[in-house]
């Protein structure tokens, strides 16, 4: 068996009583998207934030093909490879979008400890930016600020922007969240087409989306993983439709 | 992006560097020489204001500490003048100077020091935590210096002359203002430089929004620091040609008033701003100057006008006469989230990260 990209066991986080995480074992395999779901307050997001480093589990431990993160911090694990994207978008506003760009590329290509040039004028940067933002819908918008962006053109730069850190695998906490059909519809496409790429760990609410893209999907509720399997298992597991399907099917 | 624009309009600033140097022979002319030592005044602090922009403006910290440099590269000046003028040796071992072009890289390096120590401990907070820890710095240094009888204390060091440049007369108050003018646009130009650059981008980035630069992978704290210390060995260098400019330095040099005035400079003239801090150096010490020869309560005036600054002009002075000049392309330059934000005066408490997250996690 190959070697998974993310291995997740026996992950734990508390809030004071609240288990936020109950023993979460997770694996994402290179080159799959699996998807996690599960309904409102299950520790999605929190999930995501533990993978990154910015909240520390309580117990468990995460590995990046193979190598521990457990105690490295969020900017070095952006480094060996991890990359998300926000449930709530959280960009620099004063920015324009190429601005946006060129700055994950900038912190990609190591430190900024340069005084002197004018990073605006600076042509590894503007051009690789360019080279990310083409074909994406955000190239005619380029030198727009972020702070008059669309929430959908805000959605598709979060993406862009994790992209831009070269990530072997992309958390992304809820891409499709408040987007319209249309806009849906191009961020699967879009993510389907980077399959290729970069392994993705996908939380969403949007089952057409989940089962369109899924190659596995995860079940959280209460914190817990209840059911792991391919989209068939998920779809006809009794105890995922009564805790997740079942509960008004559509939650978007 | 339009992150400044300042520097693109050469004109202008060519005509202010010109009447800047022209201004003492103005102020002889018309009989008003006391213009002069205003002017010097506004460029030192100026420098100073500027100093404490970049990490307040540009990086997004309250410090409310600067004074404490200010003090420093001030104290730097008197103390090697005493030892130079006692004829004995620092520690026994370091000779006095009365050399400017030793003084002010001492000025420099020492106040970068403090700022690397005190900055590196401050900004393991962050907030509100770390205005009041920053302030506690400057304090602690302010009465370290009271209590130092060796250089004066309350009472401070006296500079019987300014110190001496190869080649000028640095008795006459017009040398003194030219190689203060030429530092400052030295200055200015290396400011400019730096908040253009690659370092200058994650610093307004860390300000826009810390989460966003962790998840690209930036480690925040080590770009803070260096822009702290950048910071401090800007205050140190204004503070040092202020102790040559007054021919004194005293602990109220650091006290937590004169970090008050800093911080009222910026915001004044046009937080996160290249010239604002300038600007606002030069609003500040004019309002002073006239109504203080007004009344004794001109803080009281100043207060009101600095109450209007920050409630209707939408980034200082700077941005007041830009919109008054009708350049619609030059207006507020920052999106109404971050204006909400730099108004510092009424900025909300910053919530502990942990308690954030786990609100506002779904």
């Amino acid at each position: 068996m190959t070697q998974p990209i993310l291995n997740v066991r026996g992950l734990v986080k508390r809030f004071g009583g609240l288990l936020a995480t109950d023993h979460v074992d997770l694996t994402v395999q290179p080159g799959e998207i699996h998807a996690l779901i599960g309904p409102n307050g299950a520790g999605k997001t929190t999930l995501i934030s533990q993978l990154m480093g910015e909240l520390k589990p309580n117990e468990g431990t995460v590995e990046l093909a193979g190598q521990s993160l457990d105690a490295l911090p969020t900017a070095q694990r952006v480094g060996l490879g991890l990359a998300r994207t926000f449930q709530i978008t959280c960009l620099l506003p004063d920015y324009t979008v190429i601005d946006n760009v060129a700055l994950a590329v900038q912190v990609r290509q190591g430190h900024s400890f340069r005084f002197w040039k004018n990073v605006r004028a600076d042509h590894s940067l503007r051009d690789e930016a360019s080279t990310l933002l083409t074909g994406t819908g955000l190239e005619p918008r380029a030198n727009e600020l972020v702070a008059n962006l669309s929430h959908g053109e805000q959605k598709q730069l979060e993406l862009t922007i994790a992209l831009a850190t070269q990530p072997r695998l992309l958390l992304l906490d809820e891409p499709m969240a408040g987007l319209g059909h249309v806009e849906s519809q191009q961020m699967i496409e879009t993510l389907r087409g980077l399959k290729n790429q970069v392994s993705m760990l996908l939380v969403e609410h949007d089952m057409d989306a989940v089962f369109a893209l899924a190659d596995r999907i995860s079940v959280l509720v209460y914190g817990r993983v209840i059911a792991s399997g391919s989209v068939d298992e998920i779809r006809q597991n009794p105890e995922v439709r009564t805790a997740y399907l079942g509960e008004g099917d559509e939650l978007c | 992006m339009n992150s400044e624009t300042s520097f693109k309009r050469p004109a202008l600033l060519a005509a202010v560097l010109i009447v800047l140097i022209a201004l003492p022979t103005i102020a002889d002319a018309t009989g008003y020489s006391a213009l002069t030592s205003l002017a010097t005044r506004i460029l030192i602090y100026g420098i100073a204001a500027a100093s404490l922009n970049l990490v307040l403006g540009y990086g997004g910290l309250v410090s409310f500490g600067h004074a404490a440099f200010f003090g420093i590269g001030g104290y730097v000046v008197g103390i090697l003048y005493q030892h130079y003028s006692l004829e004995e040796p620092l520690f026994g071992f370091i000779p006095g100077t009365n050399q400017m072009l030793i003084t002010l890289p001492a000025a420099i390096l020492i106040s970068g020091l403090a700022a690397a120590a005190i900055g590196a401990l401050s900004l393991r907070t962050g907030g509100v935590q770390f205005i009041m820890i920053t302030l506690a710095f400057a304090q602690m240094l302010f009465f370290l210096f009271v209590s130092l009888k060796t250089y004066g204390g309350d009472d401070g060091l006296i500079i019987r002359r300014t110190n001496e440049l190869p080649g000028l007369n640095m008795r006459d108050k017009h040398t003194v203002y030219y190689v203060c003018l030429v530092i400052t646009a030295a200055f200015f130009a290396l400011l400019w430089r730096i908040v253009n650059s690659r370092f200058g981008n994650v610093l307004v980035g860390l300000r826009q929004s810390e989460k966003r630069m962790a998840a690209i992978g930036l480690p925040a704290y080590r770009y803070r620091l260096m822009a702290f210390i950048i910071s401090g060995m800007g205050c140190g260098l204004a503070g040092a040609l202020m102790a040559n400019f007054l021919r004194f330095a005293s602990p109220d040099m650091m006290h937590w008033t004169k970090s008050g005035e800093l911080m009222v400079m910026v915001i004044l003239g046009g937080v996160g701003t290249l010239f604002g801090p300038l600007i606002g150096a030069a609003v500040f010490i004019v309002l002073e100057t006239t109504l203080a020869s007004w009344t004794e309560n001109w803080q009281l005036a100043l207060g009101f006008i600095l109450l209007f600054v920050v409630l209707y002009t939408h980034g200082g002075v700077q941005a007041l006469v830009l919109r008054l000049a009708h350049r619609p392309e030059n207006r507020n330059r920052f999106s109404e989230s971050t204006m909400r934000r730099f108004k510092v005066l009424e900025r909300p408490l910053r919530v502990r990260k942990d308690a954030r997250r786990s609100n506002g996690k779904r």
